[in-house]
C-alpha cells in the first residue's frame, strides 16, 4: 500500500509557544521552481500585538540574567542548530540556494551564534567607560538593554540574515519580535524549533511569518517596542519605521550588510541595541594624590 | 418549619431595611438551590464568544472604568501611597480628555481618614475593608469596633467578610447574625459581603452564602478579597448573579454585584458586563450595583482605550503605576 506523506503544519512562535495565527489565515508562497513551499501562517496584527507582550514579559528575566549565563544559552543555540544542519541545508536548497551556498551559510550561522555568545559577558567591560568630570564624583558609563526590538528582514539569505540580527539583540539582553522573510519562511520556522529546544527563555525571541506590509505598521507604531533593526534596502521600509518610530522615539538601525561575510559581524551591534547610563557617584576628592583612600 | 432559623431572623418580620434585615421571611439556608456547575460552565463560556467591538467596546471601557474600586489592601499601605492611589481615581489619565472617574477607592479602615479628605467633593466614595479583613477571625465586638472606626472616619462603603469556618461547619446562623450586626454597625455606609468564593470549594455553597448574606441586609455581595486564589471567576459571579436575581423576584429588593481578584484585562471584564446584563438587566449597569474590584484593571482597560483612539498599541512605559 502507499504511503500517505504526513504534511507539516507550520506555526508561528510566541511566548514559547507555537499557536496558530489568530486570524486562522495562511498564504502559500513558491519557490523558485514554482512548487509550493507550504501553508504558512498569514498573521495579523493581534499576533503582533500578542507577540510584543510575551517579549515585555520575558524582558525582566531575560535583561537581569547573569550575563555569562546568556552566553551559555546562545552556545546551546549554536548546539541545537548543529544537530539539525541538514534539515537547514534542504530547506534552503528547497527554497532555491544551491547546496553548496545552502551548506555555507548553515555553518555560518552556526559559527555567528558561537561569536555572539562569546561577547555576552564581555562587551559591557569593552564598552563602557571611565569618565574624567571636573568635580568629587566617580563617572562611569554602562550599556544597558533596551528592552523590546523588533526584527524584520527583507533579504534573500533567509538563515543567517535572521541568525546575524536576532544574536547581537538577545545577547546585549534584550527580547525580540522577529518578523520572518515573508518570501522565505521556512527557515525562521525551524529555526525557532530549534530556540524552543535550547534553554532560551520563552518570550525572548518570538517569530511571526506573513506579510510584511501588515505587520509592519502594528510593529513600529507600537508604543511598547524600543527599537527596530532593519536589514535590507527598500526605502519605503525605512520611511515607514522611521516615520513611526517618532511617536516613542523608538531607535531604528537599518543594515545593507552581506551577512557571508565574517566581516558582518562586530561589536557595535549589539551596542546598536542598547541604551547607555552614565553614573555620577560622590567620592571625597578627584586626584589619586591628595585622596584619602 | 425551616431548620435553622437565625437569631435575628425570627423576629424581623417587625424590621426593616434600615435596622439591618429585611422584612421577608428567611428560608431555610441548607436547602437553597443546588448549582448545576457544567450547565453554569456551558452558560458562562457563551458570554466569552460575544464580539464586541468598535463604538460597543469604547462604550464598555469607559462604563468599566466608571465600575471600578481602585483597591490597595497591603500590609505596606502607606498614607502616602493611599494619598497616590486617590489622585489616580480622580485622574486617570489626563492626557484623554472625557474619561470617567472610578467610583470608589477601597482601602483599609486606618486609611479611610486619608482617602476621604483626599477625595472629598469628586464624587468618588471611599469604601473600607473591615471585620478583621481578610481572615474574619477576630470576635463580633471587634469586628464592630472595627467597622465603626471606619464609618467614623467616614468610609461610605464596608466590605465585611464573612465566617467561612462558620459557614463550612454549618453554623449558618451564626453567619447570618453577624452579617446583620455589622449591618446595623454601618448606619448609613453601604454593606458588601465578601463571601471569600475561593474558600467556599463549591457553587452551591456560593449560592447558600450569597443568600445568607442577602437576607441577612447586604446591599451587596462581593465575591473574594483578593488574597485567596481562584478570585472572581465568570462561573462563581454568574453564580451570584442569579441568587441576586432570584431575591429580587421574592423580595423586590436590589442588591449589587461586585467582583473582585483576578480581573485584570478589559476583555474579561467586558464579559463581565455582559453577563450582568443578560442576568439582571440593564438596571444594574451603573457603578450603584455593579463594580470591579481591582488594582491592575484599570490601567488595562486605559491601554485599550488609548489604542481605540489613536491605533497604536499603548505600553505600560506611558501610564502611571498607581
Amino acid at each position: 500500500m502507499e504511503r500517505l506523506e504526513v504534511l507539516k503544519t507550520y506555526k508561528i512562535y510566541i511566548g514559547g509557544k507555537f499557536p496558530r495565527t489568530e486570524s486562522g489565515r495562511y498564504y502559500t508562497p513558491l519557490n523558485s521552481n514554482g512548487k509550493q513551499i507550504g501553508n504558512i501562517c498569514l498573521s495579523s496584527r493581534k499576533d503582533v500585538r500578542n507577540a510584543v507582550v510575551a517579549a515585555r514579559k520575558a524582558f525582566g528575566g531575560w535583561s537581569e540574567r547573569a550575563a555569562f549565563n546568556r552566553g551559555q544559552i546562545l552556545y546551546r543555540i549554536a548546539e541545537m542548530l548543529e544537530g539539525r544542519k541538514s534539515q537547514f541545508v534542504d530547506e534552503l536548497v528547497f527554497q532555491g540556494a544551491t547546496k553548496k551556498n545552502a551548506e555555507k551559510e548553515v555553518l555560518m550561522a552556526i559559527d555567528r551564534l558561537i561569536y555572539y555568545a562569546g561577547w555576552c559577558d564581555k562587551y559591557t567591560q569593552v564598552l563602557g567607560s571611565v569618565n574624567p568630570v571636573a568635580s568629587s564624583h566617580f563617572n562611569f558609563s554602562v550599556h544597558e538593554a533596551m528592552g523590546v526590538v523588533g526584527v524584520v528582514t527583507d533579504i534573500e539569505t533567509s538563515l543567517i540574515g535572521l541568525v546575524s540580527l536576532v544574536a547581537p539583540v538577545i545577547a546585549g539582553g534584550n527580547t525580540c519580535v522577529v518578523l520572518a522573510n515573508e518570501k522565505m519562511p521556512l527557515c525562521a520556522i525551524t529555526f525557532a524549533e530549534v530556540l524552543s529546544t535550547s534553554d532560551v527563555p520563552g518570550g525572548v525571541i518570538n517569530i511571526l511569518t506573513g506579510a510584511q506590509k501588515e505587520m509592519l505598521t502594528p510593529l513600529a507604531n507600537h508604543m511598547d517596542v524600543n527599537g527596530i533593526v532593519y536589514s535590507g534596502t527598500d526605502a519605503a521600509v525605512v520611511k515607514e519605521l522611521e516615520e513611526s518610530a517618532a511617536l516613542n522615539m523608538k531607535r531604528i538601525r537599518v543594515y545593507d550588510k552581506n551577512w557571508m561575510d565574517i566581516e558582518a559581524q562586530d561589536l557595535y551591534q549589539i551596542a546598536d541595541v542598547q541604551e547607555v547610563k552614565t553614573t555620577w557617584h560622590p567620592i571625597e576628592n578627584i586626584g589619586g594624590a591628595t585622596s584619602s583612600y | 418549619m425551616p431548620r435553622y432559623i437565625a437569631i435575628f431572623a425570627t423576629n424581623k418580620h417587625s424590621m426593616n431595611k434600615k435596622n439591618g434585615t429585611t422584612n421577608h421571611r428567611v428560608p431555610d439556608f441548607s436547602s437553597t438551590p443546588r448549582i448545576d456547575k457544567v450547565g453554569v460552565e456551558e452558560r458562562v463560556s457563551r458570554f466569552q464568544k460575544r464580539s464586541i467591538k468598535s463604538s460597543a467596546k469604547l462604550q464598555g471601557l469607559h462604563m468599566i472604568l466608571n465600575m471600578i474600586d481602585l483597591t490597595t489592601l497591603e500590609g505596606k499601605d502607606t498614607p502616602g501611597k493611599v494619598r497616590q492611589m486617590c489622585f489616580k481615581a480622580r485622574h486617570l489619565h489626563d492626557v484623554h480628555a472625557g474619561l470617567p472617574n472610578v467610583a470608589a477607592v477601597c482601602v483599609y479602615p486606618s486609611m479611610v481618614g486619608v482617602a476621604k479628605k483626599e477625595v472629598e467633593g469628586s464624587g468618588v466614595k471611599v469604601a473600607s475593608v473591615s471585620t478583621a479583613f481578610p481572615s474574619g477571625q477576630a470576635p463580633l465586638e471587634v469586628k464592630l469596633m472595627d467597622t465603626k472606626y471606619a464609618v467614623d472616619q467616614g468610609a461610605d462603603e464596608i466590605d465585611m467578610v464573612i465566617s467561612r469556618g462558620k459557614f463550612l461547619s454549618g453554623e449558618y446562623n451564626f453567619v447570618f447574625d453577624e452579617i446583620a450586626a455589622i449591618k446595623e454597625a454601618c448606619g448609613k455606609a453601604r454593606l458588601k459581603v465578601i463571601l471569600e468564593t475561593g474558600e467556599l470549594v463549591t457553587l452551591d455553597n456560593v449560592r447558600r452564602a450569597s443568600d445568607i448574606a442577602m437576607y441577612a441586609g447586604a446591599d451587596f455581595i462581593k465575591t473574594s478579597t483578593g488574597k485567596i486564589q481562584p478570585a472572581a471567576t465568570m462561573q462563581v459571579t454568574y453564580t451570584m448573579l442569579e441568587a441576586i436575581k432570584d431575591f429580587m423576584d421574592e423580595t423586590g429588593i436590589k442588591v449589587g454585584m461586585k467582583p473582585a481578584g483576578g480581573i485584570s484585562n478589559s476583555k474579561l471584564a467586558l464579559h463581565n458586563l455582559v453577563m450582568v446584563k443578560e442576568v439582571l438587566g440593564e438596571e444594574w449597569l451603573n457603578n450603584e450595583w455593579f463594580r470591579f474590584g481591582a488594582s491592575s484593571l484599570a490601567n488595562d482597560v486605559l491601554m485599550q482605550i488609548m489604542k481605540a483612539e489613536t491605533g497604536h498599541y499603548q505600553s505600560t512605559d506611558y501610564f502611571s503605576i498607581d
